[in-house]
């Protein structure tokens, strides 16, 4: 199997209780995703790209898909 | 009501943490050992894919080769393995605060007073291993026990990702059927010597007379005898008790084996400019020097001495260093590895007699030197200044000591 590590810009806030939430990546292809809702937050590893961060379970166009915070204050993706 | 005592221990931690970061290696065999160009070629941990193709922790990486073709190896990547370890402990910390770290993939959790609110051992321990999964993408096994000793056997006695118990009323057919080598502090010397008694497995050792333990090993008779018969009070240790820097320490295997005393000098030199300007970077000065000697049999010592006045300057380190090696080496074998370590560290303002005899003028200066030495160092890059013995050796002085400095985990190899 492949790596399928994609590290993403992402655009996120930081809400006033200190939360840091991602509103939307920059896709390789350079199209901008809007993350329509944060369904969970906790740590976990991605075995399919490698890595371990806390994984943001996310809504885009109406469908899951996981984006993570690696500890070196990096973002990625499972990629296709 | 007796303990609750768990120990974890991560499986083939360095080889499992490069697995979940290389997932194109999924099912193949790989190793974390050094790099096989400049001969850092040991392995300091296979995958169990590995393992069963007969590769061992220590091996050299052409060994490694042979016995298994199509072996990965994997540069080691401290930082990314002391990232996990910490990771780890945020998770034994949601369980209990006491907990005693035993490497750097290895600890003890004391859960007694978490029963009423997180389980009981078991419970907890399945959790644990069920987290460790899910969020850090590796395995454990673990041992339950109501002492230390036991509940490491427990973690030993089967792997990966296991659970075993290790109670009051079945260690005596658990553990005791155990080679008595598995005990911890059981090393191969006192393996010998207890062998040579017929003494095999732990149950062996524990129906021993104490009396002729006690005469045959010293107080290490009794308390292995102890040990084995599960009477192990030793508590686990808080968290954060202990300084946040105990010592200061750089080991290195040198790009060649080392043959002579001057070899050895130049790599104590380096090792101990790391070792000092570390120091100095932090603020600290040691009152004790420690080496530490590997023969390329991997059969290695440590001999420490408490010198007169603490200290952060490179030469004063350095020739303690050198001093301590000429007392202790013989130079029956030629020399794989070496390390220098300043530990009873001080803080920079701690005061102290001076001795009558040596010249404070003289040592200011060389602090003043050692601080000019940091600074061009810090602008211009480690190699802009050089002692004039570097220039003996340039293969061997070609390490920037600091800069690749190893981590060792406290009483791995002990």
């Amino acid at each position: 199997m492949e790596s399928s590590k994609v590290y993403v810009d992402v655009n996120a806030t930081f809400s006033k209780d200190g939360r840091l939430i991602p509103k939307s990546f920059i896709w390789t292809d350079g199209h901008q995703y809007e993350i329509q809702m944060v369904k969970d937050v906790c740590r976990a590893a991605s075995r399919k790209a490698g890595g371990v961060g806390i994984r943001y379970t996310c809504i885009i166009d109406g469908r899951e898909s996981h984006l993570y915070y690696e500890d070196n204050n990096m973002w990625f993706v499972e990629g296709k | 009501m007796g303990r609750t005592i768990l120990h974890s221990d991560v499986n083939c931690f360095y080889a499992s943490v490069e697995h979940l970061h290389h997932p194109e290696l999924e099912g193949k065999p790989i190793a974390v050992g050094g790099d096989p160009e400049s001969r850092h070629g040991i392995i300091l941990t296979a995958d169990y894919i590995a393992k069963k193709h007969g590769v061992k922790t220590g091996m050299a990486l052409w060994q490694a080769k042979q016995v298994c073709p199509e072996l990965t190896f994997i540069a080691p990547r401290m930082d990314l393995y002391l990232r996990f370890s910490r990771m780890a402990h945020e998770i034994y910390g949601d369980y209990t605060d006491l907990q005693e770290p035993y490497g750097i993939d290895e600890s003890w959790l004391d859960v007694s007073a978490s029963a009423s609110v997180k389980g009981d051992g078991e419970k907890i321990a399945k959790e644990i291993s069920n987290r460790m999964k899910k969020e850090l993408g590796i395995t454990v096994s673990i041992g339950i026990s109501y002492n230390k000793i036991f509940a490491k056997l427990g973690s030993d006695y089967k792997k990966p990702d296991a659970i075993t118990t290790m109670y009051e009323n079945e260690f005596q057919t658990k553990a005791w059927d155990l080679p008595v080598s598995d005990l911890l502090y059981v090393g191969r010397s006192t393996h010998q010597k207890l062998a040579r008694f017929g003494i095999k497995s732990i149950g062996d050792l524990a129906r021993t007379d104490e009396k002729m333990l006690n005469l045959q090993l010293g107080k290490m008779g009794s308390i292995l005898w102890a040990f084995a018969n599960g009477y192990d009070n030793s508590p686990v240790k808080i968290e954060n008790t202990h300084a946040p820097i105990k010592s200061v320490g750089n080991s290195t295997t040198t790009p060649r084996d080392l043959l002579t005393d001057e070899d050895v000098k130049i790599v104590l030199y380096m090792l101990s400019e790391s070792v000092a300007s570390r120091l100095r970077k932090n603020g600290f000065r040691c009152r004790v020097v420690e080496i530490s000697v590997r023969d390329n049999e991997l059969y290695s010592f440590t001999r420490q001495h408490k010198i007169m006045n603490a200290t952060n300057i490179t030469g004063e380190i350095a020739e303690e260093a050198y001093r301590i090696f000429k007392e202790n080496y013989t130079w029956h074998k030629p020399i794989r590895s070496i390390g220098v370590r300043g530990a009873d560290l001080v803080t920079d303002d701690y005061w102290e007699q001076i001795d009558l005899f040596c010249s404070m003028e003289k040592r200011e200066k060389l602090m003043k030197m050692d601080e000019a030495m940091d600074e061009l160092r810090r602008r211009f890059g480690y190699f802009c200044v050089q002692r004039g013995i570097m220039y003996q050796d340039k293969i061997l002085s070609t390490l920037d000591a600091e800069s690749t400095h190893t981590v060792h985990p406290h009483g791995y190899f002990g």
